[in-house]
């Protein structure tokens, strides 16, 4: 295929994984979270606009497109313009290696199967926390800035039990590429062979995008809003689509590594893979909302304490059982 | 043209120009994230080079970590952030004749070699035997580095509860 064609093809893709991630995670994700919060705390939820409050997040999203964009005085305006764009880009990212389904003749319906897959999972989320720390900054403000730091310190922390949980299912499947970890769980779901690997990529998985019971990063009694206090309008909005397009994409993840990813009977693969989804995205939501916050003391010292020598030790038990399987 | 050359040239811009904001920019912070792009520039290098493994990882622990490390160090720091600081001394002039002497030689250098193409295909899959290699003919440095690592690692801490 000549470059050119190469080049539109991934302008193409990014546009539709944008729209994507917009529509289904971001606004869809909005409206789940706010009517499952409400049906946990015994309320009703949005429930005017439209159908049962279907277009609640249309309204809100209309309403945040017309709003004032505020700049601080102190603040730094390339910084705080920039990272707006960091936090949902690479949340999006993420979407290359994602496999959705298949498509006629049993392909994979995925936008690249990089031979790197998990790797390239594991970096491109891995940037959204300089989104974070450029936003905290440069708003210039003392709860941004403790926002963007408490941020950094969690989400370096919890990278790597996430990372080990990672390599631990590249090693049983022989492959980092997403689509052979999917192939290889044609007859168990990984999460059968290694539910310590999926506890722990769950509980990293919450802590990587701040959600309770590890949202110090954003914890509305302390620090207002944390790292994006000082946005408005469509940048609070972007910021918005950047934390659930990066949930989203770590519960697709979870699903293509621990529970077989397109893989289910009867019904088309693409839509066992959406039921999969978000049923792992209610999983997410009824934490948030049933579990209280940790402190931050507590948040750091159960990654090194805890999670991360459980992972190790899975991590050498595993290759030592999968070396002695295929001695 | 081909695309792969415009690729090259369009990231050797993306990590040059970021490179000289990283050693031009009066704001401290400003230089730390214009690492990020430089990082990226050469990711993209990698990958055009097909080294994958070597991309991703450059992006996980340099773009992804080490920048993180840097800015989390400089907001920490008092006097770090939000201040205008001059990036030369008074040798500025010295310094940077001698910057266009190495220039000078490393360009002659590198245009007077003969650059052989590499014979035999690529790997398909890289990882696999990135990890024989660690494990086989490079275990010694392999070893080494992990020594090294562990004891700034122990070095680290220890600096770190000196106050207790």
């Amino acid at each position: 295929m000549p470059w050119y064609l190469e080049l539109l093809r991934a302008i193409a893709g990014t546009v539709l994984i944008f729209s994507g991630v917009a529509v289904v995670a971001a606004m869809f994700g909005v409206l789940l979270e706010r009517k499952i919060s409400a049906w946990i705390q015994s309320r009703l939820g949005p429930k005017h606009v439209g159908p049962q409050g279907l277009l609640q997040t249309i309204a809100d999203t209309l309403k945040l497109l017309q709003k004032e964009h505020i700049v601080p005085r102190n603040a730094d305006p390339t910084i705080f313009a920039s990272a707006v764009l960091v936090v949902p880009l690479a949340a999006l990212l993420d979407y290359v290696v994602i496999p959705f389904g298949t498509a006629g003749g049993g392909r994979p319906l995925i936008f690249r199967d990089l031979n790197i897959g998990v790797l390239f999972f594991a970096a491109t989320s891995a940037l959204v926390v300089v989104g974070i720390l450029m936003a905290g900054w440069g708003s210039n403000n003392k709860y941004a800035l403790l926002g963007g730091l408490r941020s950094a310190s969690q989400m370096v922390s919890y990278e790597i039990p996430m990372g080990l949980a990672l390599i631990t299912v590249a090693m049983l499947a022989g492959s980092l590429s997403t689509v052979k970890i999917v192939d290889a769980q044609a007859h168990w779901w990984y999460v059968v062979e290694q539910p310590v690997a999926f506890v722990i990529f769950l509980i990293a998985a919450t802590a990587e995008v701040n959600r309770v019971p590890f949202d110090l990063v954003e914890a509305e009694s302390e620090l207002v809003a944390g790292y994006f206090s000082e946005y408005t309008g469509m940048r609070f909005a972007l910021f918005q689509l950047g934390e659930y397009g990066e949930m989203f994409a770590m519960a697709a993840m979870a699903v293509t590594l621990f529970l077989g990813g397109w893989r289910g009977p009867v019904l088309p693969p693409v839509l066992w893979f959406v039921i999969k989804l978000y049923a792992l995205i209610f999983v997410f939501m009824w934490v948030r909302w049933t579990l209280p916050r940790f402190r931050i003391d507590q948040l750091l010292g159960f990654s090194w304490k805890v999670l991360i020598p459980v992972a190790l030790a899975n991590l050498v038990v595993t290759a030592y059982v999968v070396m002695i399987v295929h001695r | 043209m081909t695309g792969e050359a415009i690729a090259f040239y369009v990231l050797a811009a993306i990590t040059l120009a970021s490179g000289v904001v990283v050693v031009r920019s009066p704001n401290i912070v400003h230089s730390a994230v214009a690492l990020i792009p430089a990082f990226l520039g050469v990711t993209g290098v990698y990958i055009l080079l097909g080294a994958e493994f070597v991309a991703g990882i450059q992006v996980l622990i340099y773009a992804g970590a080490i920048t993180v490390l840097i800015l989390f160090v400089i907001m920490l720091t008092e006097g770090g952030t939000g201040l205008r600081l001059r990036q030369v001394n008074e040798q500025e002039t010295i310094g940077a004749m001698v910057a266009v002497v190495i220039a000078a030689l490393l360009v002659v250098g590198i245009t007077r070699t003969g650059w052989h193409a590499g014979t035999g295909a690529l790997p398909a899959y890289t990882p696999g035997a990135i990890g024989q290699s660690f494990l086989g003919p490079n275990l010694l440095v392999f070893e080494g580095t992990s020594i090294v690592l562990l004891v700034s690692l122990i070095g680290a801490i220890i600096i770190a509860r000196k106050e207790e």
